[in-house]
Order: structure tokens, then sequence, then C-alpha cells
């Protein structure tokens, strides 16, 4: 892996180097032993599991603190805004936006993607306008474009792949021109685990005045994310899948962009006064955040974001690559195995499939023997097509990931080749 | 391996997995229905002839897990010269089987072959790839147009 962005000085910070026994005791699900037996659990791509700060921070909330937030006159109202407010700043920092209110906090990736194409594409495109997006996206990342394109008369371009899974940069290139008006790829594929090029991929699409929207949902847990340093637009992310709660994510927004853009839900909150004449709208980030919002989630993601700060992205990043290394090998050495993703930069996902045996049978055999790992078309199925392949068996890692549990997979994969044999 | 993936992997099923029963198409006329469950992307398609109300012939082509080919390569063999009506009621039995506690007993004596799927009742997810064959024989039958799914 590339560095692609400077070293913010919350990622130098934490141990030199990542002690995996150590971090694994902060994540209580990982002592489970069903059956007697150690759990592998390589279905990170899919949801990460929580560390203990996660946990404490939503149980205390609710526990201690909860009361609605905003305009409540009373102290636990007035604590539980500022929580919610600090957890906003947190998420700010840990991303590198220049402004807390550039940061709106959403369900997850997927209402990031839908707010920016409903709110930005609707207002922008116009008949004959085009929306780039690339043929590893989720299916997060091209139906909200569908969607607003069919509504608006625009086209949908997809940027094609080679056969490693990488971004062919120059079919991208010829693709954005004049019409382009938005640009949506992912950072990191969830089937192919290939990081892409961003920051070019901002410049040539700012050339052109278009855009950038990015799935951040698979890059925030593996990757230091700068989105000053990136250059993107708007960045899309999961709590769940970056060690915190589920329900809870954020959208970053260039402020000068959502400061134009029209509402994308209505009701409490996102007004600044209502009348039955007409209604006049909040500035952002509160223009986006109809309704009472998840805070509990909020403070569970602010408490993912500092413990990954103490652990130090970099370091995680960098463990990571050698489990990838180290897997890749062992994988590649067992018979009638094939790895779907092979991208010069990639981080922890491993799709493969076997020779004969369908994932799915695969992925049964594999969890009778204490393996988790996701069969199917992981919401990419255009993705599969390109590959000719229904579906593959995905191993996606975290740094809480061992070799003896990558040393589980190759042997449950074996024992699946002996019944299938 | 393990008990409970020995009954699910039986014998009789790796075997009609590797070698299916009545796997291509029939000529004309014919009754058709696919079935596909994108999400573990399984896809069959059913070809059925009948005479009168007797199903005289029946095939399928498609690919998916052991389980889903398996199961529709013992369906084939199952249904082949059953009124539709019988075929329907073995259906049922067979969906009970894979479904309800306790239906084991009885079911599996009217079952015949197609008991050895009963060990798909301990892996619920997988429930849909054993009837997704029969969901698309039914629509076949009732020459439905829709492509039938089991997720």
């Amino acid at each position: 892996m590339k560095a692609v962005t400077p070293i913010k000085p919350s990622m130098v910070r934490g141990p030199a180097a990542l002690d995996v026994q150590r971090v694994r005791r902060d994540f209580p699900i990982l002592s489970r032993r069903p059956d007697g037996r150690p759990f592998a659990y390589l279905d990170n791509a899919a949801t990460t599991q929580k560390p203990r700060p996660v946990i404490g921070a939503m149980n205390r909330f609710y526990r201690r603190e909860n009361a609605n937030i905003h305009r409540g006159v009373y102290a636990l109202s007035v604590r539980a805004t500022e929580a919610y407010e600090k957890a906003r700043a947190k998420v700010q920092r840990f991303i590198g936006a220049s402004r807390p209110e550039e940061v709106i906090f959403v369900r997850g990736a997927t209402e990031a993607i839908n707010l920016v194409a409903s709110s930005y594409g609707r207002s922008k495109l116009r008949a004959g306008d085009e929306v780039v997006i690339t043929t590893m996206e989720h299916h997060s990342n091209i139906v909200p474009w569908q969607m607003v394109c069919a509504q608006t008369g625009a086209y949908l371009r997809i940027a094609p792949i080679d056969d490693a899974g990488k971004l062919d940069m120059d079919a991208l290139e010829a693709l954005i021109g004049p019409r382009t008006k938005i640009v949506a790829v992912t950072h990191v594929s969830n089937v192919l685990g290939t990081v892409n090029p961003i920051r070019r991929i901002v410049e040539v699409a700012h050339r052109q005045g278009a855009a950038v929207v990015v799935d951040g949902a698979q890059a925030a847990p593996h990757l230091p994310i700068d989105v000053a340093a990136l250059g993107c637009d708007f960045y899309a992310l999961s709590g769940h899948k970056m060690y915190g709660p589920g329900g809870i994510g954020a959208l970053y927004g260039r402020y000068d962009l959502l400061k134009k853009m029209p509402p994308y839900q209505g009701g409490g909150d996102m007004i600044r006064s209502v009348s039955f004449e007409g209604t006049l709208y909040a500035d952002p980030p509160q223009r986006f955040e109809a309704g009472t919002p998840h805070v509990a989630g909020a403070l569970g993601l602010a408490a993912a974001v500092d413990y990954l700060d103490r652990i130090g992205m970099v370091h995680a990043a960098a463990y990571e690559q050698e489990l990838l290394a180290y897997g890749t090998s062992r994988l590649t050495g067992v018979p009638g195995v094939r790895i779907i993703g092979t991208a010069p930069e990639k981080v922890g996902v491993l799709s493969f499939v076997v020779e004969n045996i369908h994932p799915h049978d695969l992925g049964t055999i594999l969890d009778v023997h204490g393996v988790a790992i996701r069969a199917g078309h992981h919401c990419a199925q255009p993705l599969m097509e390109r590959f000719g392949v229904p579906a593959t068996a995905r191993a996606s890692l975290a740094f809480y990931n061992t070799r003896e549990e990558i040393d589980a997979l190759v042997d449950a994969i074996g024992k699946a080749i002996e019944v299938f044999g | 391996m393990t008990a409970n993936l020995q009954e699910l992997y039986q014998e009789v099923i790796l075997d009609h997995h590797r070698r299916p029963r009545n796997r291509g198409t029939l000529s004309e006329p014919v009754h058709r229905a696919e079935g596909s469950n994108p999400l573990c992307g399984d896809r069959l398609t059913i070809y059925v002839r009948l005479d009168g109300d007797v199903i005289a012939e029946v095939a399928f082509e498609g690919s998916g897990c052991a389980i889903s080919t398996a199961a529709a390569s013992l369906m084939t063999e199952a249904v082949k010269g059953k009124t539709v009506s019988e075929a329907q009621v073995l259906f049922e039995r067979y969906h009970r089987i894979l479904t309800e506690d306790g239906g084991e007993a009885d079911a599996s004596r009217a079952l015949g072959k197609l008991a050895v799927l009963s060990g798909v009742r301990q892996y619920p997810v997988r429930v849909k790839c054993a009837t997704l064959c029969w969901h698309a024989l039914r629509a076949a039958l009732e020459d439905r147009q829709e492509v039938v799914t089991t997720e």
C-alpha cells in the first residue's frame, strides 16, 4: 500500500507496532468459543466487531446521559447536545474535514450516497448530463444514481476494470467529459479490496467541473482517511464497518456545496422557522439531519474513532498488509483456489472461488469448522458478471485477525475439498 | 466431517450434484419456468411435458450450489410419472420435512429418496437452496411467466 495521504499527527500516536493479542482483548466477542473451539471471524467487510470503548460509550449514554438533543433547557439535554456535537467534531478530525459543519450524521454510507444523489444530484443534473461510476461499485453506489438518472434524464456511464480488478484509469479519463456532472467511485472495493486512486480521479473530474462522491465504507476501517488531501467533494462512511455501532454513519460534504444543496428529508431539527406559508431551512449540517438522530450511535462512532486513533491507522494498515500477504500466499498454494482481485494496491479482502465447489457450500462447511466468511454476490452483481462467476467466497480481514485464523481458513477449505473432491 | 455436515452432504446428494439426472432442456410443447436466487447465485430453469395430467417428462438446467443442484435432480426423478396433484402433495411434504420440527418421521416415509435432503433442516439459510426447484416446478405447471425466487 502506498501512502496517498499525508500523515496526520493523530496517526502516529500509539504503539510502535500493533500487538494483536492485546488488541483482541479489547473485543469481547472475540473470546467467544462456540462448541468450545476457537472461532475465526473473517467477515469484516460485512461488519466489524466492536471494542469495549464503543460498547461502553453507548451503554453509558443510555444509563446516564440519555435525553433528546437541541433546544432542551435542562442540563441533561444540554449535555447530550454537547456530546453529540463533540462526536461530530471527532469524526471531522478523523477524516481531515476543515470544519464540523461538513460532517452530517446519517444511518450509514448507503444513506449518505442517497442523500447526495437526491439533494445534489437531483438539483444539479439535467437531461443529457452524465454520472460516471465504475464496474466495481457496491449496489449502494449504483442504484441511487440509476434512480436519479431516471428522474432527471441523465445517463449513467461505467468505467471498466482490468482482470486484476484494477480500475482502468485511461478509460475513466476518456469517459469523463464536459457532460459529466458527478463521478461516484468507491475508495476501496468490498469484493476485490482494490484501493482506487482517488486523488487522480478528483483531478480529472474537477478539470471537467464534475463533483466527486467517494464511497468510503470499506476504506475507513483499513486506511488513514484525509478528505482534504483527497480533494473529493463528498465522502460516505458507515460506522459499523469501522468498529463503531450500526445505524450510524457520516457524510462529509464540502461546505460551499452543502450550503447550496436543498434538504434531503423534511421534518424537525432541519428548519430555521416553519409557517404554513413557507419554511426557512437551517444551515448545514442541521439542514440534512431531519428528526431525532441516533445520538448513542454518534457517541459510539466517536468512541470508535478515538479507539482507532489510539491504535493508529498507520500501524493497523501495516499489520493488515502483512496478514493479507500471508493469506494471499496460503490461498494461492491451495490447488483449485483462484483469488479474484489481485490489484497491486489492495486492502485485506480475499475473494476467491474453489474449483467445483459453490461458494455457498463452502460457506456452510467453513462455518461448521469455526470460520465465518461470506458467500454470494456481495451486493456487487455487475462485478460478479465482469468476472464471470455467480458468486464468490470472501474472507475479509481486520487488524484483530491472526495468522492462525488464516491457517484455520485454509484448513477448512481443505476439508471442503475432501467432501467435494 | 462432523455428523451434521455428513447429514447435509450425504453421498446421494454429492452424487446428484456431480452427475445431475434429467439435466437439459425439453423440446416443445413444454411448460417452463425460471427460478433465481441472486443473493447466492443459484439459477435454474425447469421444463415439464405433460401427458394429460401426468408429468411425462421433466428436466432442468442451470447452475447453483450442491444442495440446489441435487435437489433439482432428485425432484425430477421423484415427480416423473406422477400427476400434477400428486407432485403438489409431495412438495408440501418435502417442505414440511425441511422446515418443521418433528415433521420428519411421518413425512420421510412418504418421501422416499427425497428424504436425503432432510439434513438441510439443520441449516435454515440453506432451505431456500433446496426448495428453489420446487417453486420453479410449480410456476411451470401454472404457466406463470415471472422468475420465482425463494430469497
